[in-house]
């Protein structure tokens, strides 16, 4: 364990030139929103530091964040996984299975006591004593303390280990709960995201290796380079937005010149995350550039927060279908007939007195 | 202060039975058996409610159709036109105007007079102050055929006037500038003093519902309010809309309860 081979060792190795090594760390750099000076400096790291150890679990998660992931384009998650980190263990990229697998899992865990990254994609269930999720033979919240017990950190991938995602939506049978809550004793970044985008995924490793800590976290633990704005505030679509021009039915005149989205429930305004800027796929699109919009993947409960086509969602409290204006309207309706029908009864109690009191007089 | 009241000999307000006339003090007791006529609501009460009333207008309107935009409008490039950006605009506008007019409420509140508190503070463990809310609600049920006077809120009103605007403001002003700080942006000023309540209640979305639930709150508040303001104004023995403009609440008969 003593030379552990250092990036550039690496990607030497893999018959990668000086020439691209630098055009790779550039690139990078940009992908980070560094200026050129932070170039030779990803440089300087990626030839002199050893490759950061990384354990990647799965607990109960669709692997979309994997997927996701290995399809980054800068940098190349080639890049990442065979030059930058040194994945020892992902059971679904791994190319060992059953007792190999875990026996390089207790090896690593051993190995790099205190110095490797926790990656987890999923979340563990505690419901039933974890039984809900089994990795190994062993239940996954298990796994979890056990690889979290020794780690530097640990990053949570993706919806379902920041937030629960869709397992985690109501009524919740197996109680699948964000790893935050189960490991409180680690620094926890999130990348939030159903997946989160590639780039992002791969730019917070890139952060955390070229200098060697956490990247600036916002309130609710997540990067904030990557999600310190709305899909909102960066939307090609905003104008149409500001100027009040949306798109009123699907495949409607507005739709094909392109309007906002916001009538048709998309979720940007409320959205922390990276999509209208860095896009997905390279940078080829985004929902909203496709025309759908934003559905809020990279926020906490977005299961929970009614129909994914509605922008004033509706409050399960009440029944089925009905949100906070229409439960509003209806109870303005019910307390102004009730205004209406005092009025009236008012107004009869006044005429009766009145008769009353001629009759009296008379 | 019982000795600017003994121009009447039979008023000194220490031996009067105990009447139900709402926060009166010994003060107004005298005033009520001397004139018809008491000063309740002094100039920066009456000024806050009508900015307060006219923002919440304002604000309930374009509010509504910031959930719910208007029709699509094409009056020029996207480029020269603004108009949701305006609806906006004037709905952020009322709200830093709502906002401000409440700390000046609640800092007349301090300096003002004994009504001007009378907003803020509910004497719910004064037995007294109980039966005046049923005898009220009686009234309002038709089961009582004469009202009482009362100088400040009756307490029915003001129990309703605290849950909607004591409550309800705060309610409205946190929420608001929560859901405002997400455009001004992580690190703005707005973002410092209330992004926390998104990450509180976890979803921004979920703090817009919040937002027009209490919305809701204050327009069925307005509906009842105006409402009785009018009913009271004329079944009642006290004047009541012109109270609000003029300050002063004036009463129909001589009548000591």
């Amino acid at each position: 364990m003593s030379q552990i081979e250092t990036f550039y060792d690496v990607m030497r190795r893999q018959g990668i030139t000086r020439r691209s090594f630098m055009k790779y760390c550039s690139l990078t750099a940009a992908a980070l929103g560094l200026s050129p000076s932070f170039v030779p400096k990803i440089a300087h790291a990626m030839e002199t530091k050893p490759r950061t150890p990384v354990i990647w679990v799965h607990g109960l998660e669709c692997t979309c964040c994997s997927e996701s992931f290995i399809r980054s384009a800068h940098p190349l998650a080639k890049d990442v996984v065979l030059s930058m980190i040194s994945l020892d263990y992902d059971d679904t990229l791994m190319a060992a299975a059953g007792h190999a697998a875990e026996a390089a899992f207790e090896e690593t865990i051993q190995k790099y006591k205190g110095n490797y990254i926790l990656a987890v994609e999923g979340n563990p269930p505690l419901n039933e004593d974890g039984m809900f999720c089994i990795s190994g033979g062993k239940p996954f919240v298990e796994k979890l303390k056990h690889a979290a017990k020794d780690a530097k950190a640990v990053i949570s991938w993706g919806a379902c280990a920041s937030y629960g995602c869709v397992q985690a939506a109501k009524p919740n049978p197996t109680q699948a709960t964000p790893v935050h809550k189960v490991i409180t004793d680690k620094p926890i970044i999130k990348v939030p995201g159903c997946p989160p985008i590639a780039e992002v995924m791969t730019g917070v490793i890139t952060y955390m290796l070229t200098f060697d800590r956490m990247p600036e976290l916002d309130r609710q633990g997540r990067p904030a380079m990557f999600y310190g704005q709305r899909i909102h505030d960066k939307c090609y679509r905003r104008p149409h937005f500001d100027a009040g021009q949306f798109v009123e039915a699907w495949d409607d005149e507005n739709a094909r010149k392109g309007y906002c989205l916001y009538k048709m429930g998309c979720k940007g305004p409320t959205t922390y995350n990276a999509c209208s800027t860095m896009r997905w796929n390279d940078g080829v699109s985004f929902p909203i550039q496709s025309g759908h919009g934003c559905i809020g993947c990279s926020e906490d409960g977005f299961w929970d927060q009614g129909s994914f086509y509605d922008r004033v969602t509706d409050l399960t409290q009440f029944g089925v279908e009905a949100n906070a204006d229409k439960i509003g309207l209806t109870a303005a309706g019910a307390v102004g007939a009730g205004v209406a029908a005092h009025a009236a009864i008012t107004a009869l109690k006044a005429a009766q007195k009145k008769t009353q009191s001629t009759k009296e007089e008379a | 202060m019982s000795d600017q009241v003994t121009s009447a000999p039979s008023a000194d307000p220490s031996d009067a039975p105990q009447v139900l006339t709402g926060d009166a003090t010994a003060e107004d007791l005298g005033s009520l058996r001397r004139r018809t006529s008491v000063y309740v609501y002094e100039a920066p009460v009456r000024l806050w409610h009508w900015i307060n009333a006219a923002a919440i207008l304002v604000l309930c309107i374009t509010g509504w159709f910031i959930g719910s935009p208007p029709p699509s409008m094409q009056i020029a490039e996207a480029t020269h036109q603004f108009v949701f950006g305006y609806i906006r605009f004037a709905h952020f506008a009322a709200g830093m105007i709502l906002t401000v007019g409440f700390f000046g409420r609640m800092y007349w509140a301090l300096v003002g007079n004994h009504h001007s508190k009378q907003l803020f503070m509910l004497p719910l463990w004064d037995k007294h102050w109980w039966s005046e809310v049923f005898f009220e609600l009686r009234w309002y049920l038709f089961m009582e055929s004469e009202p009482k006077k009362y100088v400040g809120h009756n307490p029915l009103a003001q129990a309703a006037m605290f849950i909607a605007m004591t409550l309800g403001l705060p309610f409205m002003i946190l929420t608001g500038f929560a859901l405002y700080s997400e455009g001004a942006g992580q690190g703005s000023f707005y973002d410092t003093m209330f992004g926390w309540v998104l990450t509180w209640v976890g979803n921004s979305q979920a703090v817009h519902s919040l937002h027009h639930i209490g919305m809701w709150v204050i327009v069925l508040f307005m509906i009842v309010h105006i409402y009785l303001a009018i009913r009271e104004d004329i079944m009642s023995r006290q004047s009541m809309v012109s109270t609000m403009i003029s300050g002063h609440r004036s009463f129909k008969d001589d009548r000591p309860d």
